[in-house]
């Protein structure tokens, strides 16, 4: 048997850092305000998160690859757009696969981008950020998109709609995960992006062909997007262009949070799903608890530094970085 | 002449030879699809360039030494609002109701003060703890936009002082308020990074740190310092936009970190620290902002630029990397 | 031509660095085993051994990098203890690094007084100062450019120099070159020989470590020998001979016949036909038989490694032919060279060969990980059946499969490597230095372990820069230099000395003499 020492507590802790502060977060929410933990209140946030949270489920597989996303938001402004445009010209059947297909070329085209020329994920996707806000404005004309019959189309039935008494938002965004979890965790692709993400040149010299690893990886963070923007789409049946805007740093904040590395090759979907949770549940729990709304994002900082902080302490064995 | 200086000239004089040809390019359209009246390069519509140029290009110098540091700041235009909220209300503030006009240089200072008590934190965080920077950044620019919500809501922060106002929208040997601004603050970093110990000792750590650390030189306080200034010059970016607009809203400055990095990067400067300059970053700024102008002025929709700016970032960044391969000899991992 | 015979006057003199009984050791090794030797003002003092013999253990010892658990180092009279690089400088030890550490994109003076540049009023740098400072020092290098120059501008040579005047820049009572001829041309080394020479006529001792035994005898005045972490004696240069030296650091006469395969060797695995890559190497041409190793032996930089990966589709061949059990066979990618039954066990292990962040068992089965498949799924069960084969079969001493594969030590890591290739059953097994880095119990395995490969029928190619490792695994030798096969060497007819000519660049016709 294992001894329990301090060593042993302290890397436990450091390691399962993240959801241990989830639990004091839960209970300690729980104690303040008796609500926090009603089945409603827990279901209203789950489904208030499930948009940002799906986008992250295909983020965490990029950054494991070892690559980022930035152009998540944007992507998502564009999918979200061209559902609702199509909707009244081509009817849901045929616009909900015509977004996805779309969406998903313009994963390819940052998969190739990344993976093929081997340019830096940053600036590629800084660049599609930039270049998929012009992509949608042009798209919609700058204007407003609005389904005509708001009353009268089954296509509400994504972002509103209940299914066995649970929100259809809160079952798609579980459904992916557990789906992308058991892609990522147990599958043979999963493991190739683990090595691609921890060393990419190890990976090559075993013969993993790391562009086609990339390119996928993208892909399916254009998936994700592209069913975030039909969950947008579906709630609010009329959009703005900028609905996505911003929303790549917050998904990159919820990853990060569950403790993937940016420099690639950690990080599982799980643990990304608490990620998102903490995020949803300290908004959630701070308006409980009286604090006002926006409070939630100081809160959000100073946690991801300690969560990060407490994870690179623990691997260097010191809490102070070694910078003189 | 070596390959390796070609290329180099190539990369740094890249810039301004794009600039010229977006010129060349926006005049001749201009005239041949005759939809404006008046020529591209007029001279007002370039004084106006300079002065639109301002708020992201006093920020992009700042970014380029953060840059050459090895580092990134995403926080930027967080900052950027937070400095300007602190710069409008605090002339609303009692205390100061005796001041009459003095209390603008007083609003400025605490603006400033602000963008580099903000600056520092980053940089004493990024040093301490040793994250990366891009993180450290992603995290407080969050929290600061978290800061300028809490101090109005979604309400927008206002406050007109009208000499401030004739102040900032004064033209002197032609060129406006915004421009001297950005012209002293490229002029300055300009000579901090270049004539300065601490300058070279930053571009140093970028371009090796292991090297500049074994002779001495301690990346902690360069980098808490470059951190310091680029959180000044945000909020001397707001300073000098608001004193003439004197309306913040709490979303200002969202993707001004973006604009300024693609700015940045179109310079030159690589991302991996170590190599860059403040004039092609100056040139980058001017480079983005006549596409803009240009884009209008030939009649194309303004999201357009969008476009164009991402796919020229993408190319920019494709032929750096075609210049420097190195053929059927390379090792491809 | 410029050497200065100062070994009479300096004999008599007090010497700049002496170290006494040094000792480190690491986890399992003992690096350094009381390691005594000194250097003389105006000496150039060789240090030799072959790669693992503590050299560079010894070198971070006087950078100031590690501490020693025993013994002394004294500059001057004076023992001092150093705790950094930066320290070390301050003492008047000086190195000039095989890889170079500069800051590129500055220039010369900047990176002269890197750490130390002048200052005026408010932190600004005192230019005039420093180029002419600078412009002082390298006047007494005589090299052709100037302080305004842009490191990156220069040639790996000049760069060099560069270094050379960092050293200057401080009182240097001794300054370390660590194999500084290694990319340089003839040319190239004429200047820096006379850059030593001059040195030396300042009074400054000199380290000088290479390989290579043309250089040690022209420039050297003595030389230190290391083995297995253990001094084993000085030699004045004058006074000896190659052979006393190689004798020196390889200490036994190795039996070569114990080697000599007794199995029957099989067909050609694989036939190599005047390859040639650009300027890495050029019209290549051998054969492995089954059941046979053939060794590649040369310095670093010679294209050994170039031609393992090109044979694994790393890099695209410019000239040539490869044949696979006779077929010819064009290789673009790894996954071409595994389809084909080629694998590579590379030479930089951490870098190349695992990832770290994954555990043992998900490292070893990564090249077929595709293929091991339950359903969608892959076959964990399967997976940990290979892994416990291998384990056993290669003594692999770790907790378990979940260990991640960064926790283990330099040995147990390379037998995963190995292993992760041996479950792919090649047809050709190429290994690259196999041993850099790895504790002397677990090189006699490795070792072993190659020649059992070979009687199992494998055909294996061995790279090693480390000859008594070269002379007891293989069955002929390839000797390369300079990008060129010299000449390829049958267990009959191999001798140190022919290796070491072959691989110093003397023609063929000496050896064959």
């Amino acid at each position: 048997m294992p001894q329990i020492t301090k060593a042993s507590i302290g890397r436990f802790v450091a390691r399962q850092g993240i959801l241990i502060a989830f639990v004091l977060f839960m209970v300690g929410f729980t104690f303040a305000n008796q609500r926090f933990l009603a089945p409603e209140n827990v279901m209203g946030v789950i489904r208030s998160s499930a948009i940002l949270g799906v986008m992250a489920l295909g983020v965490t597989f990029v950054v494991i690859s070892g690559n980022l996303d930035l152009s998540v938001g944007s992507m998502m402004s564009f999918s979200t757009i061209v559902v609702l445009d199509l909707h009244d010209k081509l009817g849901p059947t045929l616009a909900i696969p015509a977004m996805f297909a779309m969406t998903l070329c313009l994963g390819a085209i940052i998969g190739f981008l990344v993976g093929y020329l081997k340019l830096n994920s940053l600036i590629v996707t800084l660049g599609m950020l930039s270049a998929i806000h012009g992509l949608t404005l042009t798209y919609s004309g700058g204007k407003n998109m609005d389904i005509v019959d708001k009353e009268g189309t089954w296509f509400s039935v994504f972002g509103q709609g209940d299914a066995l008494g649970v929100p259809v938002p809160i079952l798609m965004f579980l459904g992916l995960a557990a789906l992308l979890g058991i892609v990522l965790a147990k599958t043979p692709f999963g493991r190739k992006i683990y090595a691609v993400g921890g060393n990419g040149v190890a990976a090559t010299f075993s013969g993993i062909r790391r562009p086609r690893v990339i390119l996928s990886c993208y892909l399916i963070s254009a998936f994700c997007v592209a069913t975030a923007g039909l969950l947008q789409a579906s709630r609010s049946l009329g959009s703005q262009n900028t609905v996505g805007q911003g929303l790549e740093l917050e998904v990159l904040a919820a990853v990060i949070l569950g403790g993937a590395s940016l420099l690639g090759g950690s990080g599982t979907i799980f643990k990304t799903v608490i990620g998102v949770l903490i995020l949803g549940f300290i908004q959630n729990g701070l308006l409980l608890v009286g604090l006002q709304f926006y409070a939630q994002y100081v809160v959000t900082w100073v946690i991801i530094i300690l969560a990060v902080w407490l994870d690179i302490a623990a691997k260097r064995g010191k809490l102070l970085s070694p910078i003189a | 002449m070596s390959s390796g200086m070609l290329s180099t000239f190539l990369k740094r004089g890249a810039i301004w030879g794009f600039i010229l040809v977006e010129l060349a390019f926006f005049s001749i359209a201009g005239e041949q699809m005759s939809l404006s009246d008046k020529a591209f390069m007029d001279l007002d519509n370039m004084l106006l360039l300079f002065k639109q140029s301002a708020p992201i290009g006093i920020i992009a110098v700042g970014m380029t030494i953060i840059m050459i540091n090895g580092n990134i700041d995403l926080s930027v235009g967080a900052t950027f609002a937070l400095a300007a909220i602190v710069l409008l209300d605090s002339m609303t503030w009692p205390i100061f109701s005796g001041l009459g006009d003095w209390v603008i240089p007083v609003a400025w200072l605490l603006a400033l003060l602000t963008g580099v008590i903000l600056g520092a934190l980053n940089g004493f965080i990024v040093w301490k703890t040793g994250i990366d920077a891009f993180i450290v950044t992603l995290g407080s620019m969050l929290g600061f936009r978290g800061l300028v919500f809490m101090y109005n809501g979604e309400n927008p922060t206002s406050h007109l002082n009208w000499t401030l106002v004739d102040f900032a929208e004064a033209q002197w040997l032609g060129l406006h308020t915004a421009t001297w601004f950005l012209l002293g603050a490229t002029a300055i970093i300009w000579y901090i990074m270049n004539r300065t110990v601490h300058g070279r000792n930053a571009y140093a750590i970028g371009n090796n740190r292991e090297a500049a650390v074994n002779a001495g030189i301690r990346v902690g306080p360069h980098m808490m310092i470059n951190f310091m200034i680029i959180g000044f010059l945000a909020a001397l970016s707001a300073v000098v936009f608001y004193s003439e607009s004197g309306s913040v809203n709490p979303n200002d400055g969202e993707l001004y970190e973006l604009w300024v990095i693609t700015a940045v990067v179109l310079g030159g400067t690589k991302l991996t620290g170590g190599s860059g300059s403040i004039i092609s970053t100056f040139g980058g700024v001017i480079a983005i902002q006549l596409l803009r102008k240009g884009l209008g002025h030939i009649g194309a929709d303004t999201e357009t630029v969008n476009l164009v700016i991402g796919m020229i970032l993408i190319a920019v960044l494709f032929l750096d990397r075609q210049l420097n391969i190195k053929g059927k000899e390379e090792l491809r991992v | 031509m410029t050497r200065q015979t100062q070994s009479a006057e300096t004999a008599n003199s007090k010497p700049v660095l002496r170290l006494e009984g040094i000792v480190k050791t690491f986890p399992g090794v003992r690096a350094l085993d009381g390691v005594s030797f000194d250097v003389v003002p105006g000496e150039v003092h060789a240090l030799m051994g072959e790669n693992g013999a503590g050299k560079s253990t010894l070198m971070k010892v006087l950078g100031g990098i590690y501490q020693p658990d025993e013994g002394r180092i004294l500059v001057g009279e004076q023992a001092v203890v150093m705790t950094s690089p930066l320290q070390a400088k301050s003492k008047g030890i000086v190195f000039i690094h095989q890889e170079l550490s500069l800051a590129n994109e500055l220039t010369v003076a900047e990176n002269v007084y890197l750490g130390e540049l002048p200052r005026k009023s408010f932190g600004r740098v005192d230019w005039q100062k420093l180029y002419a400072q600078t412009n002082e020092i390298l006047a007494k290098l005589k090299v052709g450019f100037n302080a305004k120059t842009r490191v990156g501008d220069l040639s790996i040579a000049n760069q060099q120099m560069v270094e050379i005047a960092r050293a200057l820049t401080v009182d240097a009572k001794a300054v370390i070159f660590d194999e500084p001829t290694a990319s340089l041309t003839d040319a190239e080394k004429v200047v820096l020989f006379d850059v030593i020479a001059d040195l030396q006529a300042q009074g400054v001792g000199i380290i000088y470590i290479s390989h290579r035994m043309e250089e040690i005898f022209k420039i050297t005045d003595r030389i230190s020998v290391l083995r297995d972490g253990q001094y084993r004696g000085t030699l004045v240069t004058d006074q000896t001979n190659e052979d006393e030296v190689t004798q020196l650091m390889i200490g036994r006469k190795l039996d070569l016949s114990r080697n000599a395969s007794h199995h029957e060797l099989g067909k050609v695995a694989i036939e190599v036909r005047g390859l040639s890559c650009g300027g890495l190497f050029q019209d290549v041409s051998f054969e492995v038989r089954e059941g046979e190793v053939l060794g590649f032996y040369g310095l670093v930089g010679a294209g050994r490694t170039e031609i393992a990966e090109t044979l694994f589709g790393l890099r695209e061949p410019t000239a040539g032919q490869i044949l696979v059990r006779g077929e010819e066979v064009h290789i673009h990618s790894p996954s071409d060279a595994i389809a084909r039954g080629i694998s590579l066990v590379p030479e930089d292990r951490k870098e190349q060969g695992l990832v770290l962040t994954m555990s043992c068992r998900d490292n070893m089965t990564l090249p077929q990980v595709e293929d091991l498949k339950a359903g969608p799924f892959v076959a964990e069960g399967a997976e940990i059946a290979i892994f416990d084969k291998y384990r056993d079969s290669l003594d692999i001493r770790t907790p378990g499969w979940r260990q991640l594969v960064g926790n283990l030590s330099g040995g147990n890591q390379q037998k995963i490597v190995i292993g992760k290739w041996l479950s792919m059953h090649p047809s050709v097994l190429i290994v690259d230095e196999p041993t850099r880095g790895i504790d002397v119990g677990s090189k006699a395995v490795i070792h072993e372990l190659i020649r059992d490969l070979a009687a199992q029928g494998y055909a294996v190619i061995v790279i090693s820069s480390e000859m008594p490792e070269v002379l007891h695994v293989s069955d002929r030798i390839a000797a390369m230099y300079s990008g060129k096969l010299m000449r390829t060497f049958s267990s009959e007819e191999v001798s140190e000395d022919g290796l070491i000519q072959a691989i110093s660049g003397l023609s063929s016709d000496k050896v064959a003499a």
